[in-house]
């Protein structure tokens, strides 16, 4: 399964409860989430701690957008649009975790 | 529409404060029209939907929680409520409106994992 | 693969409608089929015809207007979230119209994937 998060780790818990609940396969992070895909942010612990279970993806051009397109934590897979639409493909269902 | 499709609504978010509780189970209710295999699971702050007692008269808003009480008519009938989010708000099966099934996390997301459309608002 | 798309939210002030545009364009592009893009909620607004960008900034309305002539998708607007927020026949922008819900549920039937953008 896809699951897909679009807020940052440092204000909602949203990617806390997706990272508590997915069982496994992809995460993508997208807008706002991209953040947690960043190395020095006090999530970078608790998201490096679920890459062994979950395949970690993020938006380039929403990372990018945010100026910290350089400061990517190793291991994530960047994507662009059409990786996006790749990993729903890819996947037999998908949730956006809003 | 012969294909049966299962359905589930992730519910994350309170009552009131948006109108995304409200609009979401009027989904809930078509699709159940449409003859669906139609779940609902409650995590995070979308288990205050479920609070009994709800009084909406001081806010001139419309008090939807009785909707879930209308449910069964509609033939949906799994309703699941994420127990570790239930208990950090401290409550209880006895606060919720209708009858819930109880899921630890990980029987949520293996549940997540078993769905044809999964809709989150 | 079939397609459908779910907007929540409206035009300008969260980023939701953009990035379901993006992802639908990168779809029509990979060859897919975006079959229909169900508007909800706020993302009604995403239908307004009486919206008027800044000239440097982005037409959202009129992207999705292009994105549905060139591509046949079908851009459909809830009845009951639009009408509670003053979007009617009336100002409704080309390539969009007004339906029920049914549609929504109909897509999460039809389409091969459901991509839900919002809050």
């Amino acid at each position: 399964m896809l699951h897909i998060v679009n807020k940052s780790p440092l204000t909602s818990t949203t990617l806390e409860s997706c990272l508590n609940t997915a069982a496994g396969g992809d995460l993508l992070l997208i807008e706002d989430a991209v953040y947690a895909a960043t190395t020095g942010s006090a999530f970078e612990g608790k998201l490096k701690a679920a890459m062994g279970r979950l395949k970690v993806h993020v938006l380039m051009p929403d990372l990018e957008a945010r100026g910290l397109a350089d400061r990517m934590i190793e291991g994530i897979t960047p994507v662009d649009y059409a990786g996006f639409v790749g990993l729903t493909v890819a996947n037999k269902n998908c949730q956006s975790w809003l | 529409m012969s294909d049966v499709k299962k359905f589930m609504f992730v519910n994350r978010k309170a009552p009131y404060g948006t109108i995304y509780a409200l609009e979401s189970l009027e989904v809930v209710l078509i699709t159940a029209a449409f003859d669906q295999d139609v779940s609902l699971a409650f995590m995070d702050d979308g288990v205050y939907q479920l609070k009994k007692g709800q009084q909406t008269k001081g806010i001139e808003t419309k008090n939807f929680s009785p909707t879930y009480r209308a449910l069964e008519d509609y033939d949906v009938e799994k309703l699941y409520v994420e127990k570790e989010a239930m208990e950090a708000r401290g409550l209880s099966e006895e606060d919720f409106i209708v009858d819930v099934t109880v899921l630890s996390r990980a029987e949520m997301g293996a549940m997540m994992d078993e769905q044809d459309v999964v809709l989150s608002f | 693969m079939k397609f459908g798309i779910v907007v929540n939210e409206g035009p300008y002030q969260h980023q939701a409608s953009d990035s379901a545009y993006l992802f639908a364009k990168a779809a029509v592009t990979a060859g897919h089929e975006v079959w229909r893009v169900f508007f909800y909620h706020d993302g009604v607004n995403n239908a307004s015809k009486l919206t008027e960008p800044p000239q440097d900034d982005r037409h959202i309305v009129n992207r999705w207007t292009k994105l549905a002539e060139e591509h046949k998708v079908d851009l459909v607007v809830c009845v009951a979230a639009a009408l509670r927020r003053g979007i009617k026949e009336e100002n409704l922008a080309q390539g969009f119209r007004i339906s029920g819900l049914g549609q929504l549920v109909e897509a999460g039937i039809k389409c091969d994937r459901l991509v839900t953008f919002g809050d």
